[in-house]
């Protein structure tokens, strides 16, 4: 039991098609009710899918898990409406130390660019963030999300899967045209449709500790390399709300997870890291081990794989959460279009292309974080030392020093549904991209670009439009010109969009570039629309 | 190629003398730590990623070949 956290318990209900014993065909059902499978949920029945979705258990996450939550993340939360919430409860850092053996070896003040909605990044433990979820699930109609249904079996048709279902009550069957598997790196849905998950570049455990601390410690990152309370292994020390602080011990793969885990053991590491005078309760400890790997395809028959049950990298950078919400960001979208046949099916398709590209990039960017942390040779331990060593007093060394880079999303520069750009472009925005945010007017009042995009496809053009939709076939595009619809107060849009008149942006649902131009011109973009859509 | 492989250092053997001389009293450990901020060092100051990967590969090319030998 937290001190600082009451886990709530939630009822289970039985449902209506079991009590009448009816096999019910529903066009998704979501296996697990973790931070991905909740926000998959919400998203799906955002985008007007209903969904179920399904949790062997009866409350949040237990203990210390996610922590961190990124900017891309925080702005498709902010969609789904928990954004400003996590936000009030999290805590933000700018300052970052990063300590070498027994001194400091430099300082660092991140500096986010400012006028966007969502911070760089905030810290809030994973229970608060699956109860805001849970809370707007429980406002949304079309997300029926079911406690104490745990998923047998599954038997995939070509057109929907058969899915054997235990709760209190019993076991019935339901059907699923889609069924999204959010159960984790240890997936049993993984197992049950003979799932790969290969790839193990790198494993490590890591001790994670919990500590209630009400001292004056100032609200930073903290990192060690090679300290004198835990030699030759990592330690990252992290604020939470609640005066919670997160500390993870970098173990090592032949550690004991069961010797590592006791307070007798754990109690005196933490007073020789924070100080033999600085009081702290200790509130939760765990062992934590990971693999770097990933599945081949996310797509198995009927299954889609979402969050840690596709794809498992290092925590350096906190890339777990975060690009698991980026799969469901990716997701929501292109199930809606196909399931209501404005796409082929080859859409779903392009969830893997699009969002194993990422998981790749995750996997070599925490890789390499893990190969500065953990040196693997003589010479590469030395190779580090000497980065950390100059970086103490040649400021144009501390870049080099990786202590996990914070996760940032992966453009999708090569997906099959961009369209080539033509011309020349300054700036970021090239097709694949993420859209930037940037602060506008909305009739009169201040408001932000990105809550104006991501209904469905947005035509954001910069010149005099003919027409306030572009459609192809069943899919339309709903034009915003800038200037006229919303104001561009602080030119920043134009600045991070290079938009000159006429500038026009191809939109997708999930708030990203699917192409631009430098005029507007409707063939055009319906031929773009239609690629974006998968044909 | 952007690698400059042409004699492109003044006065080469006082270059020489300076590194040799800097790690005479030196253990072999702390050699090797100086030789790595060097290269660091150095590998920032030249600051050219095509470069930096060409002198990479020729260096390893060559190490192995002559590990071999």
């Amino acid at each position: 039991m937290l001190k600082t956290y009451q886990y709530p318990e939630f009822g289970y209900v039985r449902s209506p098609e079991q009590a009448e014993g009816k096999q019910v065909r529903h066009p998704v059902v979501i296996i697990g009710a973790g931070p991905i499978g909740l926000a998959t949920g919400l998203e799906c029945a955002r985008r007007g899918i209903p969904c179920v979705i399904l949790d062997d258990n009866n409350t949040v996450s237990i203990g210390s898990r996610a922590v961190c939550y990124a900017k891309r993340p925080l702005e498709f939360l902010d969609r789904l409406g928990c954004a400003e919430r996590m936000i009030a409860k999290g805590i933000s850092w700018q300052v970052g130390k990063v300590f070498f053996r027994e001194k400091l070896s430099y300082q660092f003040d991140l500096l986010p660019e400012s006028d966007h909605k969502m911070p760089a990044m905030i810290n809030l433990q994973q229970y608060y963030l699956e109860e805001f979820l849970i809370d707007e699930i429980a406002r949304e109609p079309k997300a029926d999300l079911r406690w104490k249904h745990k998923l047998l079996s599954i038997r995939q048709n070509d057109d929907h899967a058969v899915l054997t279902i235990e709760t209190p009550d019993g076991v019935f069957t339901m059907e699923a045209t889609w069924v999204v598997a959010c159960d984790g790196a240890n997936s049993d849905t993984r197992k049950m449709v003979g799932g790969d998950f290969v790839g193990q570049f790198f494993q490590d455990r890591f001790l994670i500790a919990d500590v209630v601390m009400k001292a004056d410690f100032p609200t930073e990152r903290w990192f060690w390399f090679d300290p004198p309370f835990h030699p030759n292994q990592s330690v990252l020390l992290h604020k939470q709300s609640d005066d919670v602080w997160r500390i993870d011990f970098q173990l090592g793969w032949d550690a004991d997870p069961v010797e590592e885990k006791k307070p007798e053991k754990v109690i005196p590491r933490i007073k020789a890291m924070l100080g033999e005078n600085v009081p702290f309760e200790l509130e939760w400890v765990s062992v934590y081990q990971f693999a770097c790997r990933r599945m081949k395809d996310f797509r198995i028959g009927r299954v889609l794989f979402a969050g840690d049950s596709a794809h498992q990298v290092s925590p350096f950078g906190a890339r777990g959460a975060n690009t698991g919400f980026q799969d469901a960001d990716n997701l929501g979208w292109k199930l809606k279009l196909v399931l209501d046949g404005n796409a082929p099916e080859a859409l779903i398709d392009t969830y893997t292309e699009e969002r194993a590209f990422a998981a790749d990039d995750n996997l070599m960017n925490s890789t390499r974080s893990t190969d500065f942390i953990t040196p693997k040779s003589a010479m590469s331990k030395r190779f580090r030392n000497a980065v950390l060593e100059l970086a103490e007093h040649t400021p144009g060394i501390r870049p080099l020093v990786n202590s996990g880079r914070l996760s940032t999303p992966t453009p999708y520069v090569t997906s099959s549904l961009n369209t080539k750009d033509v011309g020349d472009w300054a700036g970021r925005m090239t097709p694949g991209t993420n859209c930037d945010d940037a602060p506008i007017t909305l009739g009169g009042k201040p408001a932000w670009l990105l809550n104006q995009l991501g209904d469905g496809f947005v035509v954001l053009t910069f010149g005099e439009a003919p027409a306030s939709e572009v459609k192809s076939g069943g899919v339309s595009a709903r034009v915003v010109t800038v200037g006229k619809d919303i104001e561009d107060t602080k030119g920043l849009v134009a600045a991070r969009y290079d938009g000159r008149p006429g500038t026009t942006y191809l939109i997708r649902p999930d708030q990203h570039v699917a192409a631009r131009w430098r005029s507007f011109d409707g063939k055009t973009i319906a031929a773009a629309l239609k690629k974006a859509c998968g044909q | 190629m952007k690698l400059n492989t042409t004699a492109n250092i003044p006065d080469r053997d006082g270059f020489y003398q300076d590194l040799i001389d800097s790690q005479r009293d030196m253990t072999d450990e702390e050699a090797s730590l100086m030789n790595c901020k060097l290269v660091i060092l150095l590998a920032n100051h030249i600051g050219d990623r095509e470069a930096l990967t060409e002198a990479i590969r020729l260096a390893a090319r060559t190490a192995r070949a002559a590990a071999r030998t």
